[in-house]
């Protein structure tokens, strides 16, 4: 079923099913056979059913996946940054082996050429600053500074473009001398306007981001053929579709960084709110616009600085929750799934983002370390739940310990549907049999 | 005793605070009674937080407020005044090898500091020999392990046989905590104990060395 022609006119509960249907139904997928369709037509099946609340014929098991699947392959986690053969292989055997109901993006770990190419200064990455065999990791600092709040908020394209980016990419530090692209008006204005664009040092800069893109433009379409092959091969879909953040994480996690943004939270309470205000209007265009016709309807949100130990649940409720409930529902609106990524722990404010703004069945939320009893009781209903399966089990314990304690929280948690099975924090190291007694133990779980 | 400014410290007010201690300074205050109105503050400030009336964000503010008023009064303090504090132990505290976190480390190692303990904080990423040679060096009661990554389970673990192979396992106590960290990697590293938050370090180590 391609995209009705008047899906513009459809309320976004049919929006909702339209999108559900075409994802189900693998719009624009072929599959080698088909036992693999039947397969990834049963996977989907079950993910729908739990996100609209209902029972589905097994609970599905996902595995939240970070650089697991590298060492497992016997690789370093730089080979998935920069050999796309062994990204291709590397996450080939790790979904053939251990079967989860969902795609791993292959997307996750980037091209690392491109980085190198642009100097890029706010992440180290396996053997670019950290060892080979360990994850990238965020290098915080004050990309935009304390002052700077107001020249964000004038135009934040504009301050993306001359100062953010300038200092985040060593490459394109020279683009600070470029003058706002909103000069460009009348005849007069356009020699003055643009003769920059003429400079050494500016066209050098600009010939690296030309390579970085063509770098990234290869990258890509692998990535894409690796997923692919993923999906027909071993029937399984995509979960994660598009990808946006919520409005307070923009200047709290790579602009301000944790501490500053926490700072901010007494020296400059007002520009925080107005900074998540209007990011919230481009974190809506960014879910909607990466969502792809045919891929699974959801947005994935990694919330980061909202969490319980980060402020109180009357702070949350006056910075974080409402630019972020702004974006939730305006993707609702043009059915879509906000698909939040709870990191840490919301036990705090359990009741304040069950929202009766927020319509039943539209959202999914997969919690990290919060507690799954006190989530079931609030979310029961309300929305699909999932998550907090300990990362120090899969590594540290036993086949045993892992079983049981599968059994114990889908005891706990499966009964009434909208629930599935996931890890709580992405996957970097794990004792493979554990792994597999995790998945197999959901899989024969009856309910 | 300044009421005025602990209660600018306890109240968040940053500017404030810091004006009242400037001000006191000026018109020849002990400044060793200004830090102690601070840590007077900075105590309420932390059973606050061990009761879940204030957070993170809190104790960074308050350990900024701190720092400046330090700044300020440290030149005036006389030599001889400062006579030193009676301290209940030490404690070598670090976030370990390959993990970078260093917002929960600074926060339990100021706790760890206003509850009466002497810290040595060797900061983030730090190799298993650096912890053997501070213990070796500042012979503490209580070792810390900060970690918030899945990738920090197996440092810990390596950090605790260092010790032990180091001969000084038997002298030291070590908890560990953060992000990924629970009761089951405190076993896998062979560590004393787990502690969910600041107060549960405090609360480790004043056991251990005796203190209530
Ligand atoms: C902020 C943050 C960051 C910041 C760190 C800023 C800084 N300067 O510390 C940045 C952006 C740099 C960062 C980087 C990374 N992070 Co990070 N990060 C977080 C986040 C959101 C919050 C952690 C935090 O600081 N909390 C604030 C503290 C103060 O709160 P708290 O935990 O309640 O603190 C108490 C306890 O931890 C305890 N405690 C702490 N240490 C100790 C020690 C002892 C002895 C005791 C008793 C108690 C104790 O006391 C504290 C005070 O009460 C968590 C998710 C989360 N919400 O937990 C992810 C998280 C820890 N990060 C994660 C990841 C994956 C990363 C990166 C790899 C991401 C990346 N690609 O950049 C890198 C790795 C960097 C590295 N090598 O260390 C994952 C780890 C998952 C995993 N499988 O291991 C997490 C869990 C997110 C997730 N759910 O996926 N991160």
């Amino acid at each position: 079923m391609p995209k009705p022609a008047d899906f513009d006119k459809l309320t976004p509960a049919q929006k909702l099913e339209a999108r559900l249907a075409a994802w189900q139904n693998h719009e624009g997928i072929e599959f080698a056979d088909k036992e693999k369709e039947n397969e990834y037509r049963f996977r989907a099946q079950i993910l729908a059913d739990v996100v609209k609340l209902r029972k589905p014929a097994r609970v599905p098991v996902l595995i939240a996946t970070g650089f697991y699947p590298f060492p497992y392959a016997g690789y370093t986690c730089r080979d998935a940054m920069y050999d796309y053969d062994k990204l291709g292989k590397a996450m080939m055997k790790f979904h053939a082996d251990f079967e989860p109901d969902a795609v791993a993006s292959p997307g996750l770990y980037g091209p690392g050429k491109a980085f190198e190419v642009l100097d890029y200064k706010l992440y180290h990455w396996p053997g670019h600053g950290v060892p080979e065999t360990t994850s990238y990791q965020c290098a915080e600092a004050e990309y935009m500074k304390g002052d700077e709040y107001p020249d964000f908020l004038k135009d934040p394209s504009d301050y993306f473009l001359r100062f953010y980016l300038p200092r985040v990419f060593g490459a394109l530090e020279p683009l600070k001398e470029l003058p706002p692209f909103t000069n460009l008006q009348e005849l007069p204005f356009v020699g003055p306007g643009i003769f920059h664009f003429g400079l050494p040092h500016i066209q050098d800069a600009l010939k690296k981001l030309m390579k970085a893109g063509e770098i990234s433009l290869e990258w890509f379409t692998r990535v894409v053929e690796i997923e692919k092959n993923i999906i027909t091969s071993l029937g399984m879909p995509k979960f994660q579709g598009a990808f946006s953040k919520a409005p307070m994480d923009v200047p709290g996690d790579t602009m301000r960084g944790t501490k500053q943004i926490l700072l901010d939270k007494f020296r400059k309470p007002n520009e925080i709110i107005a900074a998540s205000e209007r990011c919230a209007q481009l974190m809506l265009d960014m879910g909607v616009r990466n969502s792809v016709w045919g891929g699974p309807p959801t947005v994935f949100f990694p919330l980061h600085k909202g969490a319980d130990s980060f402020m109180s649940p009357a702070d949350f409720k006056k910075f974080y929750w409402p630019s972020l409930k702004t974006v939730m529902l305006g993707l609702i609106k043009e059915g879509l799934i906000p698909f939040m990524f709870v990191e840490g722990s919301y036990n705090q404010r359990l009741d304040i983002i069950t929202d009766p703004d927020i319509p039943a069945g539209t959202t999914i939320w997969y919690f990290d370390k919060t507690d799954m009893k006190e989530v079931r009781k609030r979310l029961q209903g309300w929305a699909c739940f999932s998550g907090n399966f300990p990362s120090s089990l899969l590594k540290t314990g036993t086949v045993d310990q892992v079983r049981s304690h599968c059994r114990q929280l889908l005891d706990d948690l499966a009964g009434d549907g909208g629930y599935y099975m996931v890890n709580g924090a992405v996957l970097d190291e794990a004792i493979p049999e554990n792994l597999h007694a995790y998945v197999e133990t959901v899989k024969e779980y009856e309910i | 005793m300044s009421k005025e400014l602990i209660d600018a410290v306890v109240d968040m007010r940053e500017e404030d605070a810091v004006k009242i201690a400037e001000d006191l300074l000026n018109s020849g205050a002990n400044p060793m009674g200004v830090l102690d109105d601070c840590r007077e503050a900075l105590g309420i400030i932390g059973s606050r937080f061990a009761a879940g009336e204030c957070f993170v964000p809190e104790l960074i503010l308050a350990g900024e407020m701190l720092r400046q008023i330090a700044t300020l009064a440290r030149p005036r303090i006389q030599q001889s005044g400062s006579a030193p504090q009676q301290k209940l132990g030490r404690i070598v505290f670090g976030t370990v090898e390959g993990d970078i976190h260093d917002i929960a480390k600074d926060i339990v190692v100021f706790m760890l500091d206003i509850n009466g303990f002497e810290v040595m904080d060797l900061g983030v990423d730090v190799p298993a020999a650096k912890f053997v040679e501070a213990v070796r060096e500042f012979k503490p009661q209580v070792v810390g392990l900060s970690g918030f990554l899945t990738l920090a389970y197996d440092p810990m673990k390596n950090t605790v046989q260092a010790l032990k192979d180091a001969g000084l396992r038997d002298s030291v106590k070590i908890m560990i905590g953060g992000g990924q960290m629970d009761d089951q990697v405190a076993a896998y590293a062979k560590a004393d104990a787990y502690g969910k938050d600041a107060m549960a370090a405090v609360t480790l180590a004043k056991g251990w060395v005796g203190a209530k």
